[in-house]
């Protein structure tokens, strides 16, 4: 709500106190009581990023503190964003080994003698304190958060852990446990759970930040000695047996061939446990080791096609009101996730139990995102079921959820025709149908689209922006932003039988029911996808996703696409017939009763198992790639992590194609196709892939 | 000054929450969640922006402490924005009228041009409290400075401070009579000689009134289903019986005055939850928009009488507005006489019908007639749907419209009776 008045009085404005004298990306300044603010504004960006700039400057800064002590130094950020997301990482990759390791250096030398000012040094964080952003406050003596404050480690999401002193200085700080598990996991600590932890000594509003930095200024701050628990730690033996938990723990998530970084954290800090020296001396060899590993350089470029998916995300998508048909599992979920968001949200759909169960699936997604109740009201007031239909006429967006028959949306658009809105998008969440035969029946072809989402939606990142032959550009960038204000990640894709997560994902899907009617079990087949990399393996995913979306897929992309494929098996169909659709009824393949199933086979199976399972992905990501479907090989790469978490470390089935070498890909392909039948043929795309 | 020319007021659309029952403890809803419940779908049907509303009147009477004014909250929840004024009215049960009735006369004389009036009411909610010597005894144990001084304090508990009191029952005992309302309708049903047997056939008429119209789907563009978070959907007025019948009314005893009395918890209204809202707009507002309204609200009138008969409260309200217009009784097509008490609403029937009582209190030559039950609450009432009790003024005048409008009527009168020996009556006609 920002009526005039409010407009008028504007956004509470961050306290910067003294520091009005812009150098370089620091504003400073010293107030009448001598004390130094420091507040961040990188030149040239919105956020503030660590960089061997802020840090050379910062080292200046600190010089002139030492040798003119003030009564007290303040760091903050002048970005209204958020304190600092991390370091540079673009310059990483432009690294040299030296380099990396001259560089970390310099940044320890500075963030050493900030810690070392004899005059107390004042953080004051607001919005998130990340990676080295949260180790520069680390090196304050005092943290003050500002409500919306949070604090992570994500470096272990890029193949990386702390460089810049946070491996010693947060187990230092708080209960070395915790501070493991922030690191290890990169989760976040938000404003509260930071201060019960420990990293934050007080959380004032930013109306209050001056007189709470002036009283800390005075008073300094008093820790209380190392407690029982720490001084245990400082034993050998104990850190030995928490790290083997740690290590066992984390190689369930993260397999040490697969994933270095967090293993290395843990090796890092059994060996030098609370030896401050040689575990920063440690620190520093380890991470630019990590930066070196093929692991981490994917798990890098991950976060740039995250970040590439997101800079299309940008923008006014107009969209006040949604609205959903059908309340299934998806419809609900999409609904809930927008209105979350802040959208005004009707759902319909011909049974009211149905509504009733959204609302229910709503009121526990606000739960497991911890919303406040006052939040959780908000969300819910803003998703209203709407049995008669009457948010049509006012929504900027309808998406369409309905079962998967076209005769069933045929029906349902031409309803739409009468009631929606000038200007209003259509959208439809199908999996298996054609956008364009769709839109030969939607209100407006040029404001009729794909809106793919995928199961379940509060979890997984990405969608498909579906664009067909007739949609305009203004409907698709609409929709991809869209997609950013609700939180997800836009793929704007063309129109092609299963687009192209489906596309790429059913071959594994069927090529593991072709497994299992050869005889292998269905634990074997999922153990070698798991251990390839692959988050899930074929079988539970195919019951995950549902075995009726994956037979209509299946078949869709059969009776469409003029390429030899593997055979839908019996076995599917007569599960699919008999109801037992997976995930969602308690049974497919797997028992789901006790909730997600995981196979842990020793055995290997057949020796060309994985390459099998994980070939014709590549072979049909090639496919999708040369059909013009997809904007390039990056896209494709981002949108099989984003949506199906392919491999990461190895950076997409594309990237892995690289790596392994194109034409060793063609070969193998080739020779599976001798072996084991026409679907495995190379795709003409391979010839001009590098 | 001249003051401007009368504006002519209408009553555009409405739609209400489902009736619940109060039964064992608070139910799913405050007040102000059925407001917003009942509110969301009636504004999205609408052709014109939220923005177009100048106003926002809702009838309350147990307001909880987490919604103080509760017009202001339901109305930012709805989305009003910040800059809608709203506020909360209360005449006990005639307070989802008196929205109605301020929204009319704001518009008459021409302030308002667009107000959503409306009522809501959670009697499941209503509170338990501690008795005064409870609440004085928590008093001292606050205000204790050390452990001596709180043992001392402690030393007064008494058992009796736990026995708390019941809001309901207080709130629905009139303070100046000491009757409670029950007993106001054994006060009328003596004096007016309705019987036992008369009441129960009056309640049974009303359960079976409501079943059709529910089973008739005459209530669909009114009753809008209402989900709570556990997932639940309430789509119907759930105090109803269908299969109400004289012999198990007849099995109840008399509920306020033992053994003797005829007013039974079968024959009164129910202790509900329950919300409702209508859309009062100028004649210009209507033109603006392209509004076809449900009816044009042409009169209004508010009386006041002795609490102990406050069941009259409608003859004493209702009969000024057809004496100002000229009406006889049969020039009135619907009647919505809020059915507090079968006794109660025989009682007004009666009085209506008796030469004596019109000549001496109403002023009429002769008796004014009696009412026929075919235009009298014709889809039920209270009894079998439920009086929250800050709600039912609303809902008769929306009902009201609503059933004009099903059955071709002209002119209908919607009244009722208020605790503390009020009545307030609204008329409305269709539109020409």
């Amino acid at each position: 709500m920002t009526g005039h008045v409010l407009k008028y009085l504007g956004e509470s404005k961050l306290e910067l106190g003294a520091a009005e004298e812009r150098k370089g990306n620091w504003r400073t300044g010293r107030d009448q009581e001598g004390i130094l603010w420091l507040a961040l504004d990188k030149a040239d960006s919105s956020t503030n990023t660590i960089s061997g700039d802020v840090l050379r400057e910062l080292e200046r800064h600190v010089s002139a503190a030492e040798e003119d002590l003030p009564h007290a130094v303040v760091i903050r950020s002048a970005k209204p964003g958020g304190f600092a997301a991390g370091a540079d990482i673009t310059g990483f990759a432009k690294m040299s080994d030296e380099g990396a390791a001259e560089l970390l250096t310099q940044g320890h030398a500075v963030l050493d003698r900030l810690e070392k000012l004899t005059c107390p040094t004042i953080c004051v964080v607001h919005g998130a304190a990340l990676g080295a952003g949260f180790e520069l406050a680390l090196a304050c003596d005092i943290r003050i958060a500002v409500p919306s404050a949070s604090f992570a480690f994500p470096e272990v999401q890029l193949g990386l852990h702390p460089g810049l002193g946070g491996t010693f200085r947060l187990p230092a700080l708080i209960d070395s446990t915790e501070a493991m598990t922030m690191m290890l996991s990169g989760k976040t600590a938000h404003t509260n759970r930071a201060k019960t932890l420990g990293i934050v000594d007080e959380i004032v509003e930013e109306r209050h930040v001056a007189a709470a930095v002036r009283a800390f200024a005075k008073t300094g701050i008093e820790r209380a000695e190392p407690g029982l628990k720490t001084r245990a730690l400082g034993l050998e033996q104990a850190r030995t047996l928490l790290a083997r938990q740690m290590r066992n723990r984390t190689e369930e998530r993260a397999p040490a061939d697969h994933y270095p970084a967090p293993h290395a954290l843990i090796e890092l800090w059994e060996e030098h446990g609370t030896d401050r020296r040689t575990m920063q001396r440690g620190e520093i060899r380890s991470f630019a080791n990590l930066l070196k590993t093929p692991s981490s350089k994917n798990l890098r470029r991950v976060f740039f096609l995250r970040q590439k998916l997101k800079d299309t995300a940008r923008g006014d998508d107009d969209i006040a009101h949604v609205h959903v048909i059908g309340a299934g599992t998806m419809g609900a979920e999409i609904a809930a996730m927008a209105a979350i968001r802040g959208k005004r949200v009707s759902l319909s759909d011909l049974d009211t139990t149905a509504l009733g169960r959204a609302i229910k699936q709503a009121a526990k997604l606000c739960e497991d995102k911890h919303l406040t109740n006052a939040e959780t009201r908000d969300a819910l007031d803003r998703l209203m079921p709407d049995p008669n239909g009457y948010g049509i006429s006012r929504a900027d967006l309808v998406i369409e959820a309905a079962p998967e028959r076209i005769e069933v949306k045929e029906k349902t658009y031409a309803e739409l025709k009468a009631q929606m809105k000038e200007g209003a998008i259509l959208a439809s969440n199908t999996s298996s149908l054609s956008i364009d035969d769709l839109s030969a029946h939607a209100p407006d072809k040029t404001r009729f689209a794909g809106l793919h989402f995928f199961n379940p939606v509060a979890k997984i990142p990405l969608v498909e922006v579906v664009v067909g032959s007739d949609t305009d550009t203004q409907t698709a960038d609409r929709l991809a932003a869209f997609c950013g204000a609700i939180g997800k990640l836009p793929a704007q894709v063309g129109d092609y039988p299963g687009f192209v997560v489906n596309r790429i994902l059913t071959p594994y899907l069927m090529e593991a029911m072709v497994l299992m009617d050869e005889g292998v079990p269905k634990e074997v087949i999922d153990s070698a996808a798991l251990r390839f990399g692959m988050p899930m393996g074929p079988v539970t995913l195919a019951d995950q996703v549902g075995l009726d979306i994956g037979l209509h897929v299946a078949e869709s992309l059969r009776d469409r696409l003029d390429k030899p494929m593997a055979e839908i098996t019996d076995m599917l169909q007569a599960r699919v017939e008999q109801g037992d659709l997976g995930r969602k009824t308690g049974r497919g393949f797997y028992d789901w009763s006790d909730g997600t199933p995981h196979p842990d086979s020793e055995e290997h199976g057949p020796a060309d198992l994985t390459d099998r399972l994980i070939l014709p992905m590549l072979n049909a990501a090639v496919e999708v790639l040369g059909q013009g479907v997809a904007k390039d090989a990056d896209q494709i790469d981002a949108a099989m992590i984003f949506a199906t978490g392919w491999a990461p470390f190895r950076g997409g089935p594309l990237q892995y194609a690289r790596t392994r070498g194109t034409r060793d890909v063609s070969d193998r392909l080739r020779a599976l196709a001798k072996a084991h039948g026409p679907r495995f043929e190379p795709d003409e795309g391979w010839q001009g892939f590098n | 000054m001249t003051h401007p020319k009368a504006q002519r007021v209408f009553l555009v659309d409405g739609a209400r929450t489902p009736f619940l029952k109060a039964r064992q403890g608070p139910g799913p809803f405050t007040p102000v969640d059925l407001a917003v419940q009942a509110g969301r779908p009636l504004l999205a049907r609408q052709n014109f922006d939220r923005a177009a509303f100048d106003l926002v009147i809702l009838g309350c009477v147990n307001v909880i402490a987490d919604e103080m004014n509760p017009a202001r909250v339901a109305a930012l929840r709805l989305g009003l924005g910040e800059q809608t004024v709203a506020f909360t009215v209360q005449i006990n049960c005639g307070s989802g009228m008196q929205s109605i009735d301020t929204a009319y006369r704001y518009i008459r004389e021409g302030s308002h041009q667009m107000i959503l009036a409306g009522g809501a009411e959670a009697l499941s909610h209503a509170p338990l409290m501690l008795r005064q010597s409870a609440v004085e005894w928590f008093g001292r144990m606050n205000a204790a400075k050390g452990p001596m001084d709180m043992a001392r304090a402690m030393t007064g508990l008494r058992p009796e401070f736990f026995k708390p009191v019941i809001g309901l029952e207080r709130g629905l005992t009139d303070p100046i009579t000491e009757l409670n309302m029950g007993q106001t309708a054994e006060v009328l049903a003596h004096r007016f000689g309705i019987d036992r047997a008369m009441a129960d056939t009056y309640a049974m008429e009303s359960h079976h009134r409501l079943a059709a119209a529910q089973k008739g789907g005459r209530l669909f563009d009114e009753v809008m289903p209402v989900f709570d978070r556990d997932g639940t959907v309430y789509d119907h007025d759930d105090g109803v019986r269908p299969d109400s019948d004289m012999e198990s009314l007849s099995k109840l005893n008399p509920v306020f005055e033992k053994p003797h009395g005829k007013v039974t918890a079968g024959n009164s209204s129910q202790i509900t939850d329950g919300a409702s809202w209508v859309i009062v707009a100028s004649e210009r507002a209507v033109e603006a928009h392209g509004l076809t309204p449900l009816a044009e609200i042409t009169d209004s009138e508010w009386a006041a009488l002795d609490p102990s008969i406050m069941g009259l409260g409608p003859v004493l309200s209702a009969t000024p507005i057809a004496q100002r217009h000229g009406l006889e009784l049969n020039d009135i097509d619907l009647w919505e006489l809020n059915e507090a008490f079968a006794a109660q609403v025989l009682s007004c029937i009666a009085a209506w019908n008796d030469e004596d009582f019109c000549r001496n209190v109403l002023g009429y030559d002769a008796a004014f007639g009696r009412i026929d039950r075919d235009r009298l609450n014709v889809d039920g009432g209270a009894i079998s749907l439920g009086h929250p009790v800050g709600t039912s003024g609303n809902r008769i005048v929306l009902h009201l419209a609503n059933a004009m409008k099903a059955r071709g009527a002209k002119r209908g009168i919607a009244t009722e009776c208020i605790g503390g020996g009020l009545g307030g009556a609204m008329m409305l006609e269709a539109v020409t």
